[in-house]
């Protein structure tokens, strides 16, 4: 155990440094430069440009560059923003905190709700109330983000008025919950999906059957031994999800005015602010390694015969 | 079961550090401004400035909104385009050439010092000199002794320029290198700004936590949210504060801001978006602002291209004929532009009507003129726009005009954002046309002209060329005064209809609004809400 995480851990390294030269690489080959992107459509002196990108060590070559990047990074610095010479660990420490709170809300929506939805579904398959929750995911599945997300915004806050339309404060947690419902709607709809089919599923096990013709009582039954088995595949669907749900917030922020990561690296993107971009990305990265860990480590929990050497 | 016990056990760790960190994030939220400001501050919809806060450092709009707020230049302009001095007394020449300009007595910098001559002089010098890397250096080009401060290559061989000298505590004289008769005009541009003696201690510090002599006094700035100013009870200038402050609001879309207008949780907003268009004067009522003001879009043929080199001007005549324009802004993009009928926007000194049919749509001209002059190469050419900008449905429906009044075809080049469009245009690979774009600098038609036509103007983009038309333009600067020069860049206009070294399209106007809590907002001539002078109710 303790050496299959170990193990784990170790591997992220080169899956780090690689992805991280590959973001880096593909930032360098986009065309436009972020010196002179910033002096916009009017008139500019070449002179300052030149100037700038000499002192930004902008002019050396893309491997130096990368070298020179992660020299600072192993130090702690992140590097400093080129338009507004801001230090971008602070750019990340403004925006992570909001996005974090954002996916956590939206996650802790999509796993109590998309479960407790499907395990009602799935405890009596094709009863009324299963159906209902078939067409409430189609109709989730298939609407965009931003459609939902208008949709509620007019309800919510422009015909009931019971929450402003945009979040003024992303740290109040009852202006973030219109945004994380909406970052939530598609994955709930999947979580309940896949966790109605697998209930529906193992209700008809052998193991099941011996659960019950032990005498056990039904809320052992479901409780322990179906639930267990059956939460494998949403859990692992789960566990990449936060991943998603973080960057997949980009459109939502939009809409609902949140300032999080999402809307940073896109500004980022557009201003050619590379290294922006790769501190922001790296950190994605880590998180999406760090939870296919907690997933795989989960497996255990949830199912004895597997294990780790 | 031993393996799922441990399992169990890393997992319950982990979940508890992430929910550390989620407190943790909360928390540091606490304490934070709600959504409205404080009683008597009024709230507008500008976004984070590029860049720290230092005059001469920014040209986009965000910035200078603050910039404005806080500092005070020489001078301004009124709604006409006309001078109202601010900080200067005078700004006065014999010979267009050495200006002599004297400042206002008593007036002061939000720490309490005293603004002179040297606050003018310092600052141009250091904004000036190459060391430090400031955006807007170029604008001091003309002063004698620039190239010393800022040369093409290596260090500067001086710190200051020769042509700035002070006579006393509120007297100034610069020197230029040649004679400019508008050259006043450009003093108003928020660039020209005083520094306080605090600024070069650090000006990076500064930059975060300015002190001007402007309106407003810097309160605070929390990065991608707000930037907050308060109203400076000892300004002396005409445009004092009406209101108590002013919260500069950071949106992510224009249409998150229109919401937050119609729901009272912002009080103006600078432009609405193209979804809430149509519906904004009913939501607004009398708070609904449509404005023009001195800007210009253009289609402009780069002459090094295949397709537009050598070309006759007749050709880009009948182009500029077959673009219905009428259609075009009244429908594509919903009365927010006016049709453009020369190369220079009403608003600023010169404005004339040309004598001439080449900006009106006239399909059957338009084919004959195309035939005179030799057709377009290859009967096609392309438009370049960056789609990050609102550009691409305009794009298409002036080539869908010129291909049916004429049959030429015309198709966009999309580029994915503005650095990109940028980078094809510095480069000199733009294929066919670009759209080009000028917002007034200073209220004077020259501004429309020479930077953009002459020869070796930075933002001639198309790489327009010819001797005559630059001649005329260097003859204009020498006039002996201001409306001598403005009279000849006039006849310059004239004769580049002859030329077309772009096809105007249409001038700019605002459509923004304010909400029922605030009064008075007016727009200044280079489409700016005029925020100092909105009142609350």
């Amino acid at each position: 155990m303790g050496r299959y995480v170990a193990r784990r851990l170790l591997q992220m390294i080169p899956v780090f440094i690689g992805s991280t030269l590959l973001i880096f690489c593909m930032m360098y080959a986009l065309p436009g430069d972020p010196v002179r992107a910033m002096m916009g459509d009017q008139a500019y002196d070449p002179t300052v440009v030149a100037s700038i990108k000499k002192e930004l060590g902008l002019d050396q070559p893309l491997l130096q560059q990368y070298a020179n990047y992660m020299m600072g990074l192993f130090q702690g610095d992140f590097g400093t923003q080129i338009a507004s010479q801001r230090p971008i660990s602070d750019v990340i420490l403004d925006a992570f905190p909001v996005t974090l709170r954002l996916t956590l809300f939206a996650f802790t929506f999509v796993t109590l709700v998309g479960i407790g939805l499907g395990v009602v579904a799935g405890l009596r398959p094709d009863t009324l109330q299963d159906r209902g929750l078939l067409t409430l995911t189609l109709f989730l599945v298939s609407m965009p983000s931003f459609v939902l997300g208008f949709l509620l915004q007019y309800q919510f806050a422009f015909k009931w008025q019971v929450t402003t339309p945009t979040v003024t404060d992303s740290a109040d947690w009852s202006q973030l919950a219109l945004p994380a419902i909406v970052l939530a709607s598609l994955s709930l709809a999947y979580v309940a999906r896949l966790t109605r089919t697998s209930i529906a599923e193992n209700l008809r096990s052998d193991y099941m059957r011996t659960a019950v013709a032990k005498g056990l009582p039904r809320r052992r039954v479901i409780g322990v031994h179906l639930m267990r088995n059956s939460l494998i595949p949403v859990v692992t669907f789960l566990g990449i999800e936060i991943g998603s749900l973080m960057t997949g917030a980009i459109v939502t922020e939009g809409i609902f005015n949140v300032r999080g990561i999402g809307l940073e690296i896109y500004d980022a993107l557009t201003r050619r602010e590379g290294a922006t971009v790769v501190g922001i990305a790296s950190l994605m990265v880590l998180i999406y390694l760090a939870a296919s860990l907690i997933v795989d480590l989960l497996y255990a929990v949830l199912d004895p015969r597997i294990r780790y050497a | 079961m031993r393996g799922a016990k441990s399992a169990k056990w890393v997992a319950g760790a982990i979940v508890v550090a992430l929910a550390a960190t989620a407190c943790g994030g909360d928390s540091d939220g606490e304490g934070k401004s709600k959504g409205s400001g404080p009683a008597g501050y009024v709230s507008i919809d500008v976004g984070e400035p590029q860049k720290p806060l230092i005059p001469a450092d920014t040209n986009e709009s965000n910035g200078s909104y603050v910039i404005q707020s806080l500092f005070t230049q020489l001078l301004d302009f009124d709604s006409k385009g006309d001078i109202v001095y601010t900080n200067a007394e005078s700004v006065t020449t014999d010979d267009s050439k050495t200006w002599t300009v004297k400042l206002k007595k008593g007036w002061k910098f939000h720490n309490g010092e005293e603004v002179t001559s040297k606050s003018y002089i310092d600052a141009w010098n250091w904004y000036a000199n190459i060391k430090n890397n400031q955006q807007n250096s170029f604008w001091f080009q003309d002063i004698k002794g620039y190239d010393d401060v800022h040369p093409e290559k290596g260090d500067p061989k001086a710190e200051t320029m020769s042509g700035l000298k002070a006579v006393d505590d509120h007297t100034f004289t610069i020197e230029l290198k040649y004679t400019m008769p508008y050259f006043n005009y450009k003093l108003g541009y928020t660039t020209w700004a005083p520094l306080p003696k605090v600024f070069y201690d650090d000006p990076k510090a500064f930059g975060q936590k300015p002190v001007g002599n402007g309106p407003y006094k810097f309160e605070k700035w929390d990065h991608k949210k707000l930037i907050q100013v308060k109203a400076w009870d000892e300004y002396q200038g005409p445009n004092k504060a009406k209101n108590k402050g002013v919260q500069f609001k950071a949106y992510t879309t224009l249409e998150a801001a229109y919401k937050d207008v119609v729901s009272g949780n912002l009080d103006m907003i600078r432009q609405v978006g193209p979804t809430d268009l149509p519906k904004y004067k009913q939501d607004l009522g009398d708070g609904a602002i449509e404005q023009p003001y001195a800007a210009i879009q253009t289609l402009t043929p780069a002459f090094y291209s295949k397709t537009f080199k050598d070309i006759d001007p007749k050709v880009l005549q009948g182009l500029s004929m077959a673009i219905d324009r009428d259609t075009i802004t009244k429908t594509v993009l919903n009365n927010t532009r006016t049709p453009a009928k020369g190369f220079t926007p009403p608003g600023v000194k010169g404005y004339q009507n040309l004598d001439t049919d080449v900006f009106t749509y006239n399909p059957a001209k338009a084919k004959q003129l195309i035939k005179e002059g030799g057709g377009v190469p290859g009967n096609k050419f392309t438009i370049q726009y960056n789609t990050d900008g609102g550009h691409k449905e305009w794009v298409t429906a002036v080539c869908e005009s010129i291909r049916k009044a004429t049959g030429v075809d015309c198709t966009g080049d999309p580029k994915p954002d503005f650095a990109t469009d940028l980078e094809a245009r510095d480069n000199d690979q733009v294929k066919g046309m670009y759209r080009g774009g000028w917002v007034a600098d200073y209220p004077v038609n020259a501004n429309f002209m020479k930077e953009l036509y002459h020869t070796t103007a930075e933002a001639n983009n198309g790489k327009f060329s010819n001797k005559e038309i630059d001649g005329l333009m260097n003859k204009a600067d020498n006039a002996k005064s201001l409306d001598e020069s403005v009279k000849a860049f006039q006849e310059v206009e004239k004769k580049l209809v002859e030329h077309m070294p772009a096809i105007p399209l249409w001038y700019y106007r605002i459509n923004g609004g304010h909400g029922k809590n605030v009064d008075n907002v007016n727009v200044d001539f280079h489409g700016d809400l005029e925020v100092w002078a909105v009142t609350t109710k």
